[in-house]
């Protein structure tokens, strides 16, 4: 009875060590949020041509995909991803507040806060931009719906509200008070929050609700290639925040399977040439200047654009007077 | 002498009624079975809420926004199940009663809402009720707006909820002796006693318990809903999407307490239901 159970145990250990050996096969699991899904097909098959010419071993990766809190709650229950790359770091953090899984200044392991990439939020428009929307101003003018997923449960969404709450703060005389009142003043013109980024694409394109849709720039670009240009147009506003999608490996997962070479070594090659130029071709920005020189065609031109630490001092802090319990964004439903 | 009484009311108790053995061995699976899939899951659930401290707790279910999504889970459950209680009651009869062309096939169609998954639901119902959607046009010139609103969740609550009216009614329907009905006839009822007085109190108990199944699947729900609700904060939001917003912020203490007084309030409705149910059925007996 005990004898074929050892004997399979020994095949298996064998096969566990056999990692090392030439032409061996690695497998990664990597933990993603929605709109990545296209971006990491790509990269991961130029990961392994790079990885087998480097070591001669066959690398796998296979990708989950949610939204992002959703997916960070996966990997906290149990879901044993090797690398995460979600959507904000306040999702990375919640690895290390709640589980231990990562050391709490994972963000400091690699260059550019762990974002390899970045995007920030911009405007789609009906062709033609019949309301005239140029700026956020023009989005709380009467008449104008604004389609926007709750922030309460889309990562998206928090960007677009702090990118919101940054404009006006950055207005002459501008303070927290005059933010508040401008966000609330925009959350009046939202007749649906649908509960994800891609919900509200759907919302805007498909139902052909509301004015404007404040959305991801990778997204706005994807959905315009894909719609085609005379559906819809983009309009950058005046200012715009710098959203980080950053990345980890998961040290308690990479160290139980062995693989943390070959999971810092795929998320070090986001920042390579390579790396960088598919992200580019995602629509993400690409953090390698040369790079991004080549592709600035492709991105509206935003003239200021601000990160999270400099106007709200890094997630944590946003998190807490934004979307929590209490926080600006239940006052604006009279909470 | 003096216990013989006893033995014989304990006999009377256990011996008829066991044609077959093994009372003690079903129940043991029964307790097993029910104890893995219902009570072990949903005390997990009460002990993660625990972890709020009563205070908190108190706090967190009496916020404006989670009372709002109560009401609103509630109160569409609610209307939904009474419509379905209406014309599933009407629907049954149709396909128990008449033969017509194509009644397998409406038959069949009842299923559907089974079967669908609820997103596909949410997404169909949402085109169609969008104001630019093939009904959302017709109705929005007369004032009507009904997705992304309360009443477009009421809409996919009926939507998922009607089966369980048609398929309880359709056997007790099909038992129901059409020759009582037809006896009161002769003895001078009119149409509409001969339905209110004979055949729907031998209904009651059927009607009753597809309501509360139409009832309880609708408070559940999610997936349908969410595409239709709209989703605002106080208005259109479902207590099922707080529970999620609440773990979208790891406040697992938070979510489960919400989910805690949907399972109270869920469970004495539902208890409700069934006390109500027991004595339509012996008062329909007793006669």
């Amino acid at each position: 009875m005990l004898r074929p159970f050892l004997a399979s145990a020994v095949l298996m250990l064998g096969l566990g060590g056999a990692t090392s050996l030439p032409a061996a096969t690695v497998k990664l699991l990597n933990v993603s949020y929605d709109p990545t899904r296209e971006l990491y097909e790509d990269y991961n098959s130029a990961f392994a041509a790079y990885w087998k010419a480097k070591t001669g071993d066959t690398v796998i990766v296979n990708q989950s995909h949610g939204g992002s809190g959703k997916q960070a709650r996966s990997v906290l229950e149990g879901l044993e991803a090797d690398v995460v790359t979600l959507a904000l770091a306040y999702d990375i953090d919640a690895l290390a507040a709640h589980g231990g899984l990562i050391p709490a200044n994972w963000q400091e392991r690699l260059p550019n806060h762990s974002a390899p990439y970045t995007s920030t939020i911009v405007f789609l428009v009906r062709k033609g931009n019949p309301k005239n929307i140029q700026d956020w101003n023009d989005l709380v003018r009467p008449g104008v719906s604004v389609i926007t997923p709750s922030p309460k449960t889309s990562g998206g969404a928090r960007w677009n509200y702090l990118a919101a709450w940054a404009w006006a703060l950055r207005q002459p005389g501008g303070n927290d008070a005059a933010a508040e009142a401008f966000v609330k003043k925009l959350y009046h013109h939202v007749p649906v929050l649908d509960s994800g980024a891609r919900g509200s694409t759907v919302t805007f394109v498909e139902r052909g609700i509301g004015d404007v849709l404040l959305a991801w720039e990778n997204e706005a670009l994807l959905a315009q290639k894909e719609l085609g240009p005379d559906k819809v147009d983009i309009v950058a506003p005046s200012l715009s925040i710098v959203a980080e999608p950053p990345v980890s490996v998961v040290d308690q997962y990479v160290d139980h399977h062995g693989t943390r070479k070959v999971a810092e070594a795929y998320l070090n090659y986001l920042y390579s040439t390579e790396g960088q130029e598919i992200a580019a071709k995602h629509f993400y920005r690409p953090q390698d200047p040369q790079i991004a020189a080549r592709y600035a065609k492709q991105f509206p031109s935003i003239p200021r654009l601000v990160t999270i630490d400099a106007v709200f001092g890094g997630w944590s802090k946003a998190q807490a007077a934004h979307f929590a319990d209490h926080g600006t964004f239940d006052r604006i439903y009279g909470q | 002498m003096i216990p013989a009484p006893a033995a014989a009311t304990e006999l009377k108790l256990h011996k008829p009624g066991r044609i077959l053995p093994g009372f003690g061995l079903t129940l043991g699976y029964t307790m097993v079975y029910l104890s893995l899939l219902v009570l072990i899951p949903l005390s997990a659930v009460i002990i993660r809420s625990l972890g709020l401290g009563w205070s908190h707790f108190w706090e967190t279910v009496t916020a404006p926004r989670v009372i709002a999504s109560l009401r609103l889970s509630f109160g569409a459950s609610l209307i939904a199940a009474l419509l379905n209680a209406v014309f599933g009651l009407m629907v049954a009869w149709v396909l128990t009663r008449y033969t017509f062309p194509f009644r397998r096939f409406i038959d069949a169609i009842v299923d559907l809402p089974f079967a669908l998954p609820t997103a596909v639901a949410g997404i169909a119902l949402t085109a169609l009720y969008a104001p630019n959607g093939w009904l959302g046009i017709w109705l929005k010139p007369l004032g009507i707006n009904v997705a992304f609103t309360p009443l477009g969740v009421v809409v996919a609550l009926t939507f998922i909820g009607l089966p369980f009216v048609v398929r309880t009614l359709q056997p007790v329907l099909e038992d129901l002796d059409q020759e009582v009905e037809q006896a009161a006839a002769t003895l001078g009822a009119s149409a509409v006693q001969v339905f209110l007085r004979v055949a729907l109190p031998a209904l009651w108990p059927a009607i009753l318990t597809g309501f509360a199944l139409a009832f309880a699947r609708a408070l559940g729900e999610y997936g349908s809903v969410i595409f239709i609700a709209g989703n605002m904060p106080m208005k259109s939001e479902i207590a099922p999407l707080l529970i999620v917003s609440k773990l979208e912020q790891y406040d697992y203490a938070g979510a489960t307490a919400i989910a805690v007084v949907m399972l109270v309030l869920s469970f004495a409705l539902m208890f409700g239901i069934n006390a109500l149910q027991n004595w339509a059925a012996s008062r329909h007996q007793g006669r």
